[in-house]
């Protein structure tokens, strides 16, 4: 990227890097401090690979949902701090970029088979939770909006389903725990709320357990093993040939020829 | 009629029966406690330190809570809780630079100014229910039963915040009379449990508790009513190990001023979980065929 260049055309990626099409338009970022012009379209985790970085830790799915890729930036002329994934927000004029791979949060250790389902079990895992001084920047942090004061103060209130509910959405990305003045692990609390509360809070679906009672009786085995036993071609023949509910079905109504596992 | 009404977290766990009474016997007189929605902790307790605003943050968020869903009053009854919120409310009414830095920090809220009214439970069923009207409404008077009001610190403390002047509990004598209760004058109803040094420093604890139980012992008080959940620990759940360490010669029945409402409302003893007292309450009550 070199200076005396700059006048003939935009100083973009070239040699091994992505090669713009002509007449693509660019925008600058600042990478760690170090202007780069970058396609305009593109998210930020692209656009730092655009310009010749290689993520071989803080990169995931890339789809918005491992939660690997949280990224912190800023925007010229103004005091905010913005939160994003990097792999789902687009690049803006002279944003200014850099990529946390990693950021220390303690996860406490329990055993989901004796851990007593109240959040006195949970206040006594992290006592860090009464540091809490309400200053919200863990919520502002959320790339996912999740209201994580919320459930930090649903803990406090001892109200496991509530905080369960509440952090729902977290991909335990982990920058809530980075911006934390009483350095709390939100995003650990949380999960452990929503674990027990799966484990021993939440009502039981009571088709699940007969289910699984019958799959544990061997009630499905004969149909598994003639699956095992069959021939490819049969397989093929015995899944085009299969019953099928129809689309539009009503709910409830539609019933197969064959009733043997109902 | 509806309020604006802010719990607090131990109201919502070890204090339940606090909670769960006021809001039957608030029911029984047409007046529905609307809980604010995404209410954090209070704080506990209000920092005395002049330039720890960030301590600050906590109860002005609550307050910001009231204000953006349309209140312009909210009723508390946990004293701590009623404590923080009011100093806090009183700093952002009053000092103008403070004010604009808890509010330029809390930049992702609306602005605050002190604009809610912070109300003590006591003080919004006198405004607003009366006295006459209330002993109306009782229909399981406490007759006979000789109770005293126990005010701790911080329902007078400081007294810009007081629900009244220090040394008057006109307040709490006159809500419990209106319960057809016989009040004792009780000398000791704004010495301190103890409080918070519970934690680190029990005996000075138990040494407070126990001297507050054998005033109201010897002043011949058969239970004592009180409005914090850390003044219940400290001088009704601990009543037994007083006992036990002979620091007491006779237990004294404690309760939240609202399980004494609902009872004498005629509510369903059930619904006040009696359970979560120390266990001469109930007794009391039973004994007295109050429940």
């Amino acid at each position: 990227m070199a200076e005396k260049s700059s006048k003939q055309a935009p100083r973009v990626a070239t040699g091994d890097r992505a090669i713009l099409p002509e007449g693509a338009s660019t925008i600058p970022v600042y990478v760690m401090g170090k202007k780069y012009e970058v396609p305009e379209s593109l998210t930020i985790m692209k656009a730092m690979e655009f310009v010749g970085f290689k993520f071989i830790r803080g990169a995931g799915c890339r789809g918005g949902i491992c939660g690997a890729c949280p990224t912190v930036y800023r925007k010229a002329g103004d005091y905010k701090i913005y939160f994003g994934l990097a792999c789902q927000t687009v690049v803006e004029p002279d944003m200014f970029l850099a990529q946390i791979p990693f950021y220390p949060a303690n996860r406490a250790k329990f055993d989901m088979e004796t851990i007593e389902p109240t959040a006195e079990a949970i206040h006594a895992l992290y006592p860090e939770l009464f540091r809490c001084v309400a200053c919200n920047s863990c919520t502002k942090a959320c790339p996912m909006d999740v209201d994580v004061l919320g459930y930090i103060s649903a803990m406090k209130q001892g109200n496991i389903a509530k905080a369960a509910e509440i952090s729902f959405d977290c991909i335990q990305c982990g920058l809530c725990a980075s911006r934390c003045m009483g350095e709390l692990p939100q995003y650990h609390i949380g999960q452990l709320a929503r674990r027990v509360y799966a484990r021993y809070i939440q009502p039981k679906a009571d088709h699940l357990r007969k289910r699984v009672e019958e799959i544990n009786s061997g009630k499905y085995d004969k149909m598994l093993e003639d699956l095992v036993a069959m021939s490819k071609e049969e397989l093929e023949k015995h899944y085009t040939e299969r019953e099928r509910e129809p689309d539009l079905a009503s709910p409830g109504e539609w019933k197969p020829q064959d009733t043997q596992y109902l | 009629m509806k309020i604006k009404y802010y719990p607090g977290c131990t109201l919502k766990s070890k204090a339940k029966n606090f909670e769960d009474a006021a809001i039957a016997s608030l029911k029984e007189l047409d007046i529905e406690l609307e809980e604010i929605d995404r209410w954090n902790c209070c704080g506990v307790v209000y920092s005395l330190a002049d330039d720890d605003l960030i301590h600050m943050v906590a109860p002005v968020r609550n307050l910001i809570r009231v204000k953006e869903q349309g209140g312009d009053k909210v009723v508390i009854l946990c004293s701590m809780c009623y404590n923080t919120l009011s100093r806090a409310n009183l700093l952002m009414k009053e000092d103008e630079e403070k004010r604009n830095t808890i509010n330029s920090f809390m930049d992702e809220e609306i602005d605050y100014s002190g604009e809610v009214k912070v109300l003590h439970l006591l003080t919004f069923l006198k405004e607003e229910v009366g006295w006459d009207n209330l002993r109306e409404k009782v229909s399981n008077p406490l007759k006979g039963l000789k109770v005293a009001p126990y005010y701790g610190c911080t329902l007078q403390r400081p007294r810009e915040v007081g629900i009244e002047p220090l040394g008057s509990f006109e307040l709490m004598t006159e809500f419990l009379e209106a319960l057809g209760a016989d009040v004792v004058k009780f000398s000791a109803a704004d010495l301190c449990c103890g409080s918070y040094q519970v934690v680190g420093n029990e005996g000075v604890v138990l040494d407070a508790s126990a001297k507050i139980l054998n005033i109201a012992d010897s002043e011949k008080v058969e239970a004592l009513a009180t409005s914090c959940p850390l003044c219940e620990f400290n001088l009704g759940k601990r009543q037994g190990l007083l006992m036990e360490e002979k620091k007491i010669k006779k237990e004294i029945p404690t309760f939240y001023f609202t399980q004494l409402l609902a009872v004498a409302l005629g509510i369903d003893p059930e619904v006040c979980r009696f359970d979560l007292n120390a266990s001469a309450s109930l007794e009391l009550l039973k004994t007295r065929n109050y429940s």
